[in-house]
C-alpha cells in the first residue's frame, strides 16, 4: 500500500477529470471522514482512512483488495480506469448518454454504440469526450468515448458509431480474473 | 394517420386448430391386406410339406401332454382316497386343464365356508364325519338336527342369530342359484322377527322405512364382509413379503428394489407388531441400507452415516429431497435497488418470481424465467445476486450492525459477505478472507459488481488469521465441510466421502472455530458475536465442533434469531453434548425446501483462553499428527533439522513443566472424544496408505514417532503400554481404569 507518486497523482486525475470534471474534488473532500487513493501492485484503489489503517495491519502478500479498484497503471504508465470505478464515476458524470433497450444487450457484450441504439445524449457533448452509458431506466452499464459531439449526431447515419465502448458490466462476467 | 388497430384480442371461435379430432386413416385398396386371396392362394409343395410336419409336431406334443395327465390324475387319485368327501370335487378337476390346478385351490381356500357348507349337504346321506367343518357354528348346528339346515333353516328361534353367519356363506358362494332365494327368505324372517320384537315402533313405521332398514342391515354387513376379507389378505401378503425381503443376493430391477424399500420401512415402522419374529431389527436395517445405497446410489458408509442421523421415515423422505435441485433464489442487493422494484423489473424480462417468505425481506423464489438470470443487465448492474435461501439464514444470525468490524473468515465466492455489507449499509469494515487465490477473484468481482466499498479482501490461512489482526465485534464462520446438506447441488458427496474425509473436515473446523474465537473481542459494545456455520448436517461437524469450542474457549451458546428449524443435537449416538446445543438451528431439504445446514451462535464472554486448554490442545495436536502415515514422518524428520534442535529445547525444559501442569486435571468429557480420534487413527492407517501432509507433520518429533509406533502396539491389544508413552511425551496425564475400558468397547465397535 504506497501513496501514488506525483507523476501517477497527475496522471490518475487527469484521466478522472475526463470523465467527473471538477467533481474530482468531491472524491476527496467528503463528509463523512477521510477518504483517500493508494496504489497496490500497480493498481490504484479508493478506501476510507479508517479502512486503510486497518487493512495496513496486513501485507501485501495477503492482500488482495481494499475499498474500490479505480484501475491500473499500464507498463507504459498511463492509467486504465476499470470497470469497477463505475460505482463512483456514474453519479459525478457530467456528460452521460442514454441507450435504447435494444442496444442495450450490444453494448454489454463490449460493442460501440451506433446511432439507431442512441436513446438521448447531453446537451453540448464534446467529440472524444468522456461519458457514462446508461440504460433507459438510468441503470449505468458501463463507460466510454464519444465518436461524436451532439450536434453532429442529430445528423449521422444509423449505423455510425456514435460512442466508443471502453468498458461496461458485462466485463464483471467476461473477464472476472483479471478485473482485479 | 390510418385505421386503428384493435388489438383487444378476438372472442374465439369454435375449437382451435389444435383441438380438431384427426379423422381415421385412409389407406388405399393396394395397401390393405385381401384375406380370401391369401387363403385361396395354392400352397407349393414345400409349403405343404412343412405343414404336414408341423402338423405331425402338434400331434405328438398332443399325445405327450395327454399321458403327463393321466399320470398326474393317477397319483391325485392315490392321495385323495383317504379322503371321501373330495370325490366329488376331484370328479371336477378331471376335466379341468392342469393349469388351472393352483388357482382352483386358492379358490377353494377363500371359498372355504360356502363350500363346506355345500359339501355338508351333499354328504349328508353318508353320514359323513363332521370334523372337517371348522366352523364351530356349524357343528352345533349338526348336531342339532341336520334336517334343518336344508329346509332354509326353519322358524326355530335358534335359527335367528345364525341367519347372519348363513348369509355370509352364501355371499361368499357367489355360485350358488340358491343363495338368493334363500336370503330373501332370511330377511324376511328377520324382518317379521324385529317387528315382533319391537311392536311399539312398527306400528309407526311405513313399509318403505322398513325397506330402507333392511337395505341398510345389508349394506352394513357387506362393509363388515369385505372389510375382513381386506384383513386377510393383507396378512397374507405381509407372510409371503417376509420371506422374499431377505435374499439380497438377488438381483432385481429399481422399481421392485423401490417397493422392497417401502415394504421394510413399513415394517419398521411398528416393528414389534409387523416383524417376523425370526428376524431382528439389525437385520431388516440391514436390507434396508442396501437397497438405498443401490437405488439412490449411496456408498455404504454413508448411508450408514445418514441412518445414524434420521428416523426411516424422515430418511427418506431426506433422500427424495437430495434429488431434487431446490428452486433458485435472489438476493436483492439493497445498497442498490428494493427487492419491489427488482421484482417489477424481473417480471418485465419474463421472470416468475415471488417473495422467498416471511423470514426475508430481500430473498426471492424464482420459478421460471426466459432469461439466463445470471446475465441480465440487472444482475451486471449489481442488484442482486444470486444465492441459495439457506445461506442467507447465517448471516441473519449475525444481525451486524452498522459502523462494526466484521469477519468473514471462508468468504468465497462473497454471497454471505455482501450481505453482511448490505446490512452495514457499507459503514464500518468488513474483512473477507479466503484461503484459495482462485476463488478469491469470485469474491472481488462480486464487492465491486454490488458496490461493496468498506471492505478489505484477504487470502490468508483461516487458522492464522489472530496473528494479523483481531479485535473483530462480530465473526462468521462458514466453514468447509463435507457438503452432506447440499446433495442435490453435488451428488459427488454420495459416494466421495469416506471416514477420513468426515474427519479430515472436522479437524480443520475446530482449529478455524478456535482461531475465529480469538479474533472475536469479547470487550466489544455492541458484539463479541461469532456465528458457526455449515452446509454439512452430520453432528460431527456441527455439534460436536461447537462442543469442542465451548470445552476450550469462554464462549457460550445464545439463540440465534432464526424463526423456524430444527433444534440441533444435545446428544447423538454415544456422545452428549451441552445442553445449550439446542440453541442451535438445523436445516433440512424435506423439511424447510432449503439445503441442508447448520447455524449456531456463539457469544464470547472472555477474551481470556481457559488455561487447561493448552495442555489438551498439545495432546490434540499430536492425536491429528498420528492420522498420518508413518512413512512420511519418517522423510521430515531426516530433513527437518530445526524441528529436531527445537526439540531439544523443548526437552529441557520440559521437566520444569511437568509439575506445573500436574496440578490440572484434565477434563472427564474429553477423554472418550480423544479415545475414538486416537482410535479411528489407528485403524486409517491401516486401511489407507495416503499420508495427509498437514502443517502439524512439521512439527513432528522423535518422541511424537516413538508414541505412534507404540500405538500401533497398543493396538495389539497391549493397553499397558501407553502409560510409559505418555510419560514419554512429558504430558502427565493420569491414565485412568476407566480410559482403556473405554479404548477396549470403541475397539469391538469398529472390529
Amino acid at each position: 500500500m504506497k501513496r501514488l507518486s506525483d507523476e501517477q497523482t497527475k496522471i490518475f486525475f487527469e484521466k478522472l477529470t475526463k470523465y467527473i470534471g471538477s467533481n474530482v474534488k468531491l472524491l476527496l473532500d467528503r463528509p463523512d471522514g477521510t477518504y483517500c487513493f493508494r496504489e497496490m501492485k500497480n493498481r490504484v484503489y479508493y478506501m476510507s482512512e479508517r479502512i486503510l489503517k486497518l487493512a495496513e495491519n496486513l501485507s501485501e502478500d495477503h492482500l488482495i483488495a481494499v475499498g474500490t479498484c479505480f484501475g491500473k497503471f499500464t507498463k507504459s504508465n498511463k492509467f486504465l480506469l476499470h470497470i469497477t470505478a463505475l460505482n463512483y464515476l456514474a453519479p459525478y458524470a457530467q456528460y452521460k448518454v442514454w441507450i435504447k433497450e435494444s442496444a442495450e444487450q450490444q453494448f454489454l457484450y463490449g460493442n460501440h454504440v451506433n446511432k439507431a441504439g442512441l436513446g438521448r445524449i447531453t446537451e453540448n457533448t464534446p467529440q472524444h469526450q468522456g461519458v457514462i452509458v446508461l440504460s433507459m431506466s438510468d441503470i449505468p452499464l458501463g463507460f466510454g468515448v464519444t465518436a461524436k459531439s451532439t450536434q453532429d449526431c442529430k445528423l449521422a447515419d444509423p449505423l455510425v458509431t456514435v460512442c466508443f465502448h471502453q468498458a461496461d458490466i458485462g466485463e464483471y462476467l467476461r473477464s472476472e480474473d483479471t478485473l482485479v | 394517420m390510418g385505421r386503428k388497430l384493435n388489438f383487444a384480442e378476438k372472442p374465439k371461435k369454435g375449437p382451435g386448430k389444435k383441438a380438431k379430432k384427426q379423422p381415421a386413416p385412409k389407406f388405399s385398396k393396394k395397401l390393405l391386406p385381401s384375406h380370401e386371396t391369401a387363403e385361396d392362394k395354392k400352397l407349393s409343395h414345400r409349403q405343404k410339406q412343412r405343414a404336414a410336419k408341423r402338423e405331425q409336431r402338434k400331434q405328438k406334443h398332443l399325445n405327450a401332454h395327454a399321458k403327463q395327465k393321466l399320470k398326474q390324475q393317477l397319483k391325485r387319485q392315490k392321495k385323495y382316497q383317504s379322503d371321501e368327501s373330495s370325490q366329488e370335487e376331484e370328479d371336477n378337476s378331471e376335466n379341468e386343464v392342469e393349469s388351472m390346478q393352483s388357482d382352483e385351490e386358492i379358490q377353494e381356500k377363500t371359498l372355504k365356508k360356502g363350500f363346506k357348507a355345500a359339501a355338508a349337504a351333499v354328504t349328508q346321506k353318508k353320514k359323513a364325519p363332521v370334523e372337517e367343518s371348522d366352523s364351530e357354528e356349524q357343528d352345533a348346528e349338526e348336531s342339532d338336527d341336520s334336517e334343518m339346515m336344508r329346509d332354509d333353516f326353519g322358524e326355530s328361534e335358534e335359527e335367528e342369530e345364525k341367519s347372519s353367519i348363513k348369509r355370509k356363506r352364501d355371499i361368499l358362494a357367489d355360485s350358488d342359484e340358491e343363495s338368493d332365494d334363500q336370503e330373501d327368505a332370511n330377511d324376511e324372517e328377520e324382518s317379521e322377527q324385529e317387528t315382533s320384537d319391537e311392536d311399539s315402533d312398527a306400528e309407526m313405521k311405513m313399509p318403505i322405512e322398513k325397506a330402507s332398514k333392511k337395505l341398510k342391515k345389508r349394506k352394513e354387513e357387506d362393509d363388515k364382509l369385505a372389510e375382513e376379507e381386506l384383513q386377510l389378505n393383507i396378512a397374507d401378503r405381509e407372510t409371503t413379503d417376509h420371506t422374499e425381503m431377505f435374499d439380497v443376493d438377488k438381483v432385481l430391477n429399481l422399481q421392485e428394489i423401490q417397493q422392497r424399500i417401502t415394504d421394510v420401512a413399513a415394517v419398521l415402522n411398528d416393528f414389534t407388531f409387523n416383524r417376523d419374529p425370526s428376524r431382528s431389527r439389525a437385520e431388516y436395517l440391514e436390507v434396508l441400507k442396501k437397497d438405498l445405497c443401490t437405488y439412490y446410489s449411496y456408498n455404504e458408509f454413508f448411508m450408514e452415516k445418514l441412518m445414524d442421523i434420521f428416523a426411516i421415515s424422515d430418511l427418506l423422505q431426506f433422500l427424495e429431497a437430495s434429488e431434487v435441485q431446490r428452486p433458485l433464489t435472489l438476493r436483492t442487493n439493497t445498497l442498490k435497488t428494493r427487492r419491489r422494484d427488482l421484482a417489477q423489473a424481473l417480471i418485465n424480462r419474463g421472470v416468475n418470481l415471488d417473495p422467498i417468505g416471511k423470514w426475508s425481506k430481500v430473498g426471492l423464489v424464482v420459478y421460471s424465467s426466459q432469461v439466463p438470470l445470471g446475465a441480465t443487465p440487472e444482475y451486471l448492474a449489481g442488484h442482486y445476486i444470486i444465492q441459495g435461501g439457506s445461506s442467507m439464514l447465517p448471516v441473519m444470525a449475525l444481525a451486524p450492525q452498522e459502523n462494526e468490524r466484521i469477519l468473514d473468515m471462508c468468504a468465497a465466492p462473497g454471497g454471505k459477505s455482501t450481505h453482511i455489507a448490505a446490512i452495514m449499509k457499507n459503514t464500518g469494515v468488513l474483512f473477507s478472507n479466503d484461503v484459495n487465490k482462485d476463488r478469491i477473484h469470485a469474491i472481488v468481482g462480486n464487492f465491486h459488481r454490488l458496490g461493496i466499498v468498506n471492505s478489505v479482501v484477504t487470502c490468508v490461512n483461516g487458522v492464522d488469521y489472530k496473528k494479523f489482526i483481531g479485535g473483530f465485534d462480530r465473526v462468521l464462520l462458514d466453514a468447509p465441510c463435507t457438503g452432506s446438506g447440499v446433495i442435490s447441488k453435488d451428488e459427488s458427496v454420495k459416494t466421495s466421502k469416506t471416514q477420513v474425509d468426515i474427519q479430515r473436515c472436522y479437524n480443520l473446523q475446530r482449529k478455524l472455530i478456535l482461531s475465529a474465537i480469538d479474533c472475536l473481542s469479547a470487550k466489544s459494545k455492541t458484539g463479541g458475536y461469532l456465528v458457526y456455520s455449515t452446509c454439512s448436517i452430520l453432528p460431527e461437524e456441527n455439534e460436536w465442533v461447537i462442543d469442542y469450542a465451548l470445552k476450550k474457549r469462554n464462549v457460550r451458546l445464545v439463540p440465534t434469531g432464526l424463526e423456524f428449524g430444527e433444534e440441533g443435537f444435545t446428544s447423538y449416538q454415544d456422545k452428549r453434548y451441552h445442553p445449550s446445543m439446542k440453541l442451535t438451528k438445523r436445516y433440512y431439504p424435506h423439511k424447510h425446501n432449503l439445503d441442508g445446514f447448520f447455524v449456531a451462535k456463539l457469544q464470547k464472554f472472555s477474551d481470556e483462553i481457559p488455561k487447561n486448554v493448552d495442555v489438551e490442545e498439545e495432546e490434540n495436536e499430536d492425536e491429528t499428527e498420528e492420522v498420518d502415515d508413518g512413512k512420511k514422518k519418517k522423510k521430515i524428520d531426516k530433513r527437518d533439522w530445526f524441528q529436531k534442535d527445537l526439540q531439544e529445547l523443548n526437552e529441557k525444559k520440559k521437566p520444569v513443566d511437568d509439575k506445573r501442569k500436574q496440578n490440572y486435571v484434565t477434563n472427564v468429557f474429553e477423554k472418550p472424544v480423544k479415545k475414538e480420534k486416537s482410535q479411528t487413527n489407528g485403524k486409517k492407517v491401516d486401511s489407507t496408505s495416503k499420508p495427509t501432509p498437514s502443517k502439524k507433520q512439521k512439527k513432528m518429533t522423535n518422541e511424537v514417532q516413538k508414541q505412534t509406533t507404540s500405538n500401533g502396539l497398543k493396538d495389539n491389544n497391549s493397553v499397558e503400554s501407553t502409560p510409559s508413552k505418555k510419560q514419554m511425551n512429558g504430558n502427565q496425564k493420569t491414565m485412568t481404569p476407566p480410559k482403556s475400558s473405554g479404548k477396549k468397547k470403541k475397539k469391538f465397535r469398529n472390529e
